[in-house]
C-alpha cells in the first residue's frame, strides 16, 4: 500500500510548511474562487449591498467549508466513489442547517437580510468544488487549511465589493453614516453629493467584481492570458 | 491658425524623440483635430479615401448642431415659462447656452481625461471617438442635472463602456447611451419624473403656481388623453417643432430630421437603420392601436390608443434612432443585419414605452439592448450567407 506510507510521510511534515502555507495564500490571489475560478458569483452579487450581511455570509461559508472539508477528508477512505456527491451533499446540507439555525437565533435581522442565500450555501460551487477537488484526496489538516484559504479568498472579495457598494450606494459603513446624513443634508450631502442608486442594484455588483478582476489581472502577471 | 501650426511644429521634436515623449498622444490629438494630418502610407501602394475617422466624426457633430441650437432655445423658453416671465428669443437662447456650455466642457474634460490616460498607458494616439460622444452626452441629459453627475456618468461610460473593450471601435455599447443609462439608474431623482425636464423646477424658485413639468410621454403613461403644460397643449405639432419639455437636444424632431438628412447625404449615418427603425416603431404602434380595447387598465388603454405615428415625434425616439442607433461601431455591421437591428430597435422602443410605466421613454433601453444583440444578428446573417453560397457551390459542382 504505497499511498498509505506516503500519507504517513506527509503527516510528519511541519504544520505550516511551505506547501501548507501555499494552500492558504493561493486562493487569496492566484486561484481566488470568485475572481479566477468564477465560482460563488450569485451570492457575491446578491448580498453585498451592505457590509454586515457580507461579513456574516463570509463567516457562514467559512464555517461550512472548514467543517465540511475536515469531515469529508476524515471519511475520504470509506466513501464509495459512486455515491460521493450524495455524501457531500448530506454533509454540507446538515452544516448549512446548523449555521442557519445559529444565525436565526443570534443575529435574526441579518439572517432575514441574507434570506434564501444561507440555504443556498448548499449549492455554492466553491464548497462542492473544494470537497470534490481537495478534501477527497488530502489529509484533514491540509483540507482545513485549504478551506481557510478559499473562505478567506471568497470573503475578501465579498467584503471589498460590499465596502464600495455600501459606501457609494448608501453613504454608510456597517450602518454608520460616514458621509453625513442624506435626509438632513449634512456632511458631503450639504455640498450636493448624492448616493449612487445604481450601487444598490445587483448589476453594479457585477461591474465592481469585474473591476476587481481587471485590477487583479493587470497586477498579477501569471493571470494574464494571451 | 498659422501660429498654432508653428507651436505644434516647434514642439514636435520634443514629444517624438525628446524629453516630453509621454505627451505625444496629446500633441498628436491636437494636431490631427485642427489640421489635415500629413500621415502617409508606410509601405506599398494604398488607395486612400480623403475621408478619415476624424472627418466622419466632425460630420456627425455638424448634424447635431440644429438639435443643439434648438435645444438651447427650448431650455430657456421653458425656464422662463415656468417662472412666468416674458422673454425674447435671444434671452431664451442665451439661457440655454449658459446651461449647455458648462455641461459640454465638463463632458469633454472628463471623457478626454480618461481617453488620454488610456492612450498614455496603452501607448497609442488618442482616438477621435470621443468627439461625438462628448457632444451627444450633454444633449441627452436634463437641463438641471448637476455637473459632477455628468462627469461621473461620462467617466463611467468611457471606462466601462469603451476602454474595457479596447477603446474606440471595439465597444459593444454606445458610450453616450451608457452614460445616460448610468445616470438614469444611479441618480433617478435627477433623471426622471416631472421635476427635472425644465430648468429651475427642481429648485422650485419663483415657479408659477400649479406648474408641472411632466413630459408628454410621462403624461400619456399616466393616462392623460390631452397632455398640456402651462396652458400649452403638448400635441404632435409642438412635438414635431420641439416646443415640449424633455432632455436638452431630443425634443425637436424637425431639427433632428435636418441632421438626419446631413448624415444620409454624406453617407455616414445608415439610412437602412433609420428607415427600419421608423418602420418598427410604426408597426408596434399600429399593433398597440389595434389591441388598445383589450388593455388591462384604462391608463394603459389611453396610451395604447395614441395614434401610431405620434410615437415618432414624442420623446427621444427621433434622436435615438438617427444619432444613437446608427453609431457604426455598436450597430449591426452587415447590410441585412442593419434592417433587422433597426426594426427591432423600433419595436422594442415602443413596447418599453407602453408596457412599462416606470420608463415612459423607451428608446435608450431599446438601443442598448439591441447594441448587445447586434453581434448575434451579424453572426446569423453571415452564417446564412455562408450556407447559401455553399449550396450554390454544391449545385455548381453537381451540374458540371
Amino acid at each position: 500500500m504505497s499511498t498509505e506510507t506516503q500519507e504517513v510521510a506527509k503527516s510528519r511534515e511541519p504544520l505550516f510548511s511551505k506547501k501548507n502555507r501555499k494552500l492558504i495564500s493561493d486562493p487569496l490571489n492566484e486561484n481566488n474562487p470568485i475572481t479566477v475560478q468564477v465560482l460563488g458569483i450569485c451570492s457575491a452579487l446578491a448580498i453585498t449591498v451592505k457590509l454586515e450581511p457580507a461579513i456574516v455570509m463570509s463567516i457562514s461559508v467559512f464555517v461550512v467549508l472548514a467543517a465540511g472539508n475536515v469531515i469529508i477528508s476524515l471519511m475520504r477512505n470509506i466513501i464509495p466513489n459512486r455515491i460521493r456527491i450524495i455524501v457531500q451533499l448530506v454533509v454540507v446540507a446538515s452544516l448549512v442547517i446548523l449555521v442557519d439555525q445559529v444565525l436565526k437565533a443570534f443575529v435574526y435581522d441579518v439572517s432575514k437580510q441574507l434570506s434564501v442565500f444561507v440555504g443556498l450555501i448548499i449549492t455554492n460551487c466553491i464548497i462542492m468544488g473544494r470537497f470534490e477537488a481537495f478534501a477527497l484526496g488530502n489529509t484533514p489538516w491540509k483540507s482545513f487549511l485549504d478551506a481557510v484559504g478559499n473562505a478567506a479568498g471568497y470573503g475578501f472579495i465579498l467584503v471589498t465589493v460590499a465596502f464600495f457598494r455600501e459606501l457609494l450606494g448608501s453613504g454608510t459603513l456597517f450602518g454608520i453614516e460616514v458621509l453625513g446624513n442624506a435626509a438632513d443634508k449634512t456632511g458631503l450631502y450639504a455640498i450636493g453629493y448624492e448616493n449612487n442608486g445604481m450601487m444598490l442594484l445587483p448589476p453594479m455588483a457585477l461591474i465592481v467584481v469585474a473591476l476587481i478582476i481587471w485590477v487583479q489581472r493587470s497586477r498579477t502577471k501569471s493571470l494574464i492570458e494571451e | 491658425m498659422k501660429f498654432i501650426q508653428n507651436i505644434l511644429d516647434k514642439t514636435r521634436p520634443a514629444v517624438t524623440t525628446g524629453k516630453l515623449k509621454p505627451l505625444y498622444p496629446l500633441h498628436n490629438a491636437l494636431e490631427t483635430m485642427m489640421f489635415v494630418p500629413d500621415h502617409t502610407a508606410h509601405s506599398g501602394a494604398h488607395v486612400r479615401d480623403s475621408i478619415d475617422l476624424k472627418r466622419t466624426m466632425v460630420t456627425v457633430i455638424f448634424a447635431l448642431v440644429p438639435a443643439m441650437i434648438f435645444g438651447m432655445w427650448n431650455t430657456g423658453y421653458w425656464h422662463f415659462t415656468a417662472l412666468g416671465v416674458e422673454s425674447t428669443l435671444m434671452e431664451n437662447f442665451l439661457y440655454g447656452v449658459q446651461i449647455l456650455l458648462p455641461m459640454i466642457i465638463v463632458t469633454y474634460a472628463a471623457g478626454l481625461g480618461v481617453e488620454i490616460l488610456f492612450s498614455y498607458l496603452r501607448k497609442h494616439p488618442v482616438n477621435e471617438g470621443f468627439l461625438v460622444s462628448g457632444m451627444l452626452i450633454p444633449l441627452i441629459m436634463p437641463a438641471d442635472i448637476p455637473l459632477w453627475m455628468v462627469a461621473i456618468s461620462t467617466i463611467f461610460a468611457v471606462l466601462i463602456g469603451k476602454e474595457v473593450f479596447g477603446g474606440t471601435g471595439m465597444n459593444i455599447l454606445n458610450p453616450a447611451l451608457t452614460a445616460r443609462a448610468f445616470a438614469f439608474f444611479a441618480y433617478p431623482s435627477w433623471m426622471s419624473g416631472d421635476q427635472v425636464w425644465i430648468s429651475g423646477l427642481k429648485s422650485g424658485e419663483g415657479v408659477v403656481d400649479g406648474f408641472s413639468g411632466a413630459t408628454a410621454l410621462g403624461q400619456y403613461a399616466a393616462g392623460s388623453e390631452a397632455p398640456a403644460i402651462g396652458g400649452q397643449a403638448l400635441d404632435a405639432y409642438h412635438a414635431f417643432i420641439g416646443q415640449i419639455p424633455g432632455s436638452i437636444g431630443e425634443t425637436s424632431t424637425l431639427a433632428i430630421l435636418i441632421g438626419a438628412i446631413m448624415l444620409i447625404a454624406s453617407g455616414i449615418g445608415s439610412w437602412k437603420i433609420m428607415l427600419s427603425g421608423v418602420a418598427g416603431a410604426l408597426t408596434m404602434g399600429l399593433i398597440f392601436n389595434l389591441v388598445a380595447d383589450y388593455a388591462i387598465s384604462t391608463d394603459q388603454q389611453v396610451y395604447m390608443a395614441l395614434p401610431f405615428w405620434q410615437h415618432l415625434v414624442y420623446g427621444g425616439f427621433a434622436f435615438g434612432i438617427v444619432l444613437m442607433a446608427t453609431d457604426p461601431v455598436s450597430a449591426a455591421q452587415t447590410e441585412k443585419g442593419k434592417w433587422i437591428y433597426g426594426f427591432l430597435t423600433g419595436i422594442f422602443c415602443i413596447m418599453i414605452r407602453v408596457f412599462n410605466p416606470a420608463f415612459p421613454e423607451g428608446v435608450m433601453l431599446a438601443i442598448l439592448f439591441m447594441n448587445v444583440m447586434a453581434p448575434l444578428i451579424d453572426h446569423y446573417v453571415i452564417q446564412a450567407n455562408v450556407k447559401k453560397r455553399q449550396k450554390r457551390a454544391q449545385l455548381a459542382t453537381a451540374n458540371s
